[in-house]
């Protein structure tokens, strides 16, 4: 009954696309690639800001719904230091990581680590509790109004580029986003921290056996995860806004990612953050009145295709 | 066994005549008491952050006794959410026997509370929602802050008259925005223009990249825009960022994106945004200077239209118990209320006896930097207009 009605719908939305596409006359290739690179903008934010709980929910085994909690962290520490004390738009950025990892690294030495033995269930609870515990405290502080930073004059304005038009800040997402996603990979695959980690997740006891110190491996990695959602918040308080409900209003992005990516990589993480990027914002664009469902769409299908996530190897576990 | 029956007569009696007396509460209370419901937190916390100074203001400034009556505030926070408004209204009508419900910061708000104005027979100010159908809901309502075509509509004659000829209409998609968005197209077709694409934004959405590439890529001479209160800013940004202004592209709004409350954090970009609403900080009175300065004296921020629409609110309540001599029965304060008619901090106002909708100045503004800060410039008024989709109804 669900899969008949589902697929009346996506009739629905495709015979809408068909109608709003034929009422524009040309398609010339500069809008697509504005369109596009709007598109893989939001989704490199999407990833920064997904990917800590890709490596906390796929590589730790851990449900961590107040990820976007972190993010909050880096954005609200951006807009004060930036409104109140005058620190520069490029300063703010690795204090937000900072700021947020610390955040991360307390909250896992004090009250994450009990509940990794503990089932999916009493972690969902306990997180879900934290967001909303961080909503109230941050409304509660800071007031519910959005923050506003105002970014360096280097960074706004647009080039021409491809041919298409293009916003020097989100250029400028792209590539931090970009690299820091290299590093990442690179991290994980190469060196011996990478390793440490990998061994640590797929079988604890034996890391520990191995002489792999295991709390510790757990506690860098879930400071980074923190902070690069800290610096995703940073990154993306300008292009998303940033008020209080931030950590509840992108829940279901960020859970979206994970499991259109599938639990397990950083790579599909990665895949699954552009691919809805791109079709969140292209999908508002030539249909902007099924605009906000087309991600929805998406991931049903693909999780009709391939229940896992698109890049899944095997089975972990 | 025929003791019963009696017994239980006179208890109905008894429970008749205590439900008679608790009825008419208001004939008897000295304390006339005011439920202000407003979000104070929550996304819209701008909206009651402001209406609640205005009210404490109107109180501070003209004492807390009016016709020998003491009038009392409770203000309540509903964070936004209808199901909160509607629990709390029945509380304040309920267990504290409040006279008079006012506030409510979006439309969804109001509405939810006007069957309970209507069974409770007191009346609903609506000081802040303005889609036009609300004061339709229930005979109890009445409305001192605007409609949303009310302000839309002055804003496409002056478009049509001033060489604008296509536009592309982008607003937030619920009840204020597709009023607007039908407002505006109406009246601008009727005057000769072209409504090119009518864009909706889901309301929680605050990236609107790709709806502002859709209006540049129609290319029209202006895009007119409704978003609500306390979204402008997010909304001005991405405007600056991608280049509209460059591409010729005018911004033409109601005044809710040039807001007061957010219009100094909007930058220059701001600057020159032709808009049309009924309040302005820097409305030229002597009732609005004496206002704003003593509402920034008290709270250290400038009044917006949500302050204005409160504190009319209040001057409303106030005016309408010195005409019933004190009487706060529901219905002798809604029958004084029709066609009261005032000098607001905005300029002059009137009830509108038929449909209980307020009837004011619209203004056509340009953003300008006055004194180092920004300022909706008022260069022309529209004088005494009626709620445009009551005023079709009736013809």
């Amino acid at each position: 009954m669900q899969g008949s009605a589902l697929l009346l719908r996506m009739r629905g939305l495709q015979r809408l696309n068909e109608v709003s596409t034929s009422k524009i006359p040309k398609e010339p290739a500069s809008r697509m690639v504005t369109i596009l690179f709007d598109g893989i903008a939001y989704g490199m934010l999407l990833f920064i800001l997904a990917c800590g709980l890709s490596v906390t929910l796929g590589l730790m085994n851990f449900v961590n719904l107040a990820h976007g909690a972190f993010a909050l962290a880096g954005g609200y520490i951006t807009a004060t230091l930036m409104n109140r004390a005058g620190f520069s738009f490029f300063l703010c950025l690795p204090i937000a990581f900072l700021f947020s990892a610390l955040i991360g690294v307390a909250l896992e030495r004090t009250l994450y680590r009990h509940l990794y033995d503990r089932s999916h269930l009493d972690q969902v609870l306990f997180t879900i509790g934290i967001v909303f515990m961080t909503v109230s405290a941050v409304d509660y502080t800071m007031g519910s109004g959005q923050q506003m930073i105002n970014i360096p004059t280097v960074l706004r304005g647009r080039i021409d580029l491809l041919g298409g038009s293009i916003g020097v800040y989100r250029l400028f997402i792209i590539v931090i986003c970009g690299l820091l996603t290299l590093l990442l990979q690179l991290a994980l695959v190469r060196t011996r921290f990478g390793s440490r980690l990998r061994a640590a997740v797929d079988d604890p006891r034996v890391a520990r056996g191995l002489g792999v110190n295991v709390n510790l491996v757990f506690a860098v990695t879930f400071a980074i995860g923190s902070g690069l959602a800290g610096l995703g918040g940073a990154l993306g308080a300008e292009v998303l806004g940033m008020d209080p409900t931030f950590p509840v209003k992108f829940m279901i992005y960020f859970l979206i990612v994970v499991t259109v990516g599938g639990a397990s990589s950083i790579t599909g993480a990665f895949f699954a953050s552009l691919l809805l990027g791109i079709a969140d914002v292209a999908g508002k664009y030539y249909v902007p009145k099924a605009g906000a469902f087309i991600i929805y769409a998406i991931m049903v299908l693909v999780l009709i295709w391939r229940p896992q996530g698109l890049f899944v190897k095997g089975a972990t576990r | 066994m025929s003791m019963k029956p009696v017994f239980a007569r006179r208890t109905v009696l008894a429970a008749a005549a205590a439900l008679a007396a608790t009825a008419f509460p208001a004939l008897a209370q000295e304390t006339v008491k005011i439920g202000v419901i407003l979000p104070m937190t929550g996304p819209s916390a701008s909206t009651g952050k402001q209406a609640e100074a205005a009210a404490k203001l109107w109180i501070q400034q003209n004492g807390a006794t009016v016709a020998g009556k003491k009038v009392e505030l409770i203000i309540k926070d509903d964070t936004g959410a209808p199901d909160v408004t509607k629990r709390l209204a029945q509380e304040l009508v309920v267990n504290d026997k409040v006279n008079v419900l006012l506030g409510f910061g979006l439309t969804p708000l109001a509405l939810a509370v006007a069957p309970i104005a209507t069974q409770a027979k007191i009346p609903q100010i609506v000081t802040a929602a303005a889609t036009a159908i609300i004061t339709e809901q229930s005979p109890f309502i009445v409305r001192t802050s605007f409609t949303l075509p009310q302000a839309t509509v002055p804003m496409a004659q002056w478009s049509a008259k001033n060489g604008i000829k296509k536009v592309v209409t982008l607003v937030s998609d619920y009840g204020p925005g597709i009023d607007a968005e039908k407002a505006f197209k109406d009246e601008f077709t009727k005057g000769g223009g072209e409504v090119v694409a009518e864009l909706r934004v889901p309301l929680r959405n605050p990236d609107f990249a790709p709806f502002l590439q859709r209006v540049k890529d129609a290319s029209p001479d202006a895009v007119f825009v409704f978003v609500p209160s306390g979204f402008g800013s997010a909304f001005m940004k991405q405007f600056a960022e991608r280049g509209l202004t460059q591409a010729g592209i005018k911004l033409i709004a109601t005044g809710d994106v040039t807001d007061d409350d957010v219009l100094n954090e909007l930058g220059d970009s701001a600057l020159g945004v032709v808009n049309t609403h009924h309040y302005s900080a820097s409305h030229d009175s002597p009732e609005n200077k004496a206002f704003v300065e003593a509402f920034k004296k008290a709270n250290n921020f400038r009044p917006n239209f949500m302050a204005v629409g409160a504190y009319d609110g209040m001057q409303l309540v106030y005016k309408a118990l010195e005409k019933t001599k004190g009487n706060a029965d529901g219905q002798a304060l809604l029958d004084a209320m029709k066609g009261m008619s005032w000098t607001s901090v905005r300029g002059p106002v009137q009830i509108d006896p038929e449909t209980r909708d307020i009837i004011q100045n619209i203004y056509v503004r340009k953003v300008e930097k006055v004194g180092g800060e920004l300022f909706n410039q008022e260069f022309a008024t529209i004088e005494k207009v009626k709620d445009p989709v009551k005023a079709a109804k009736k013809q």
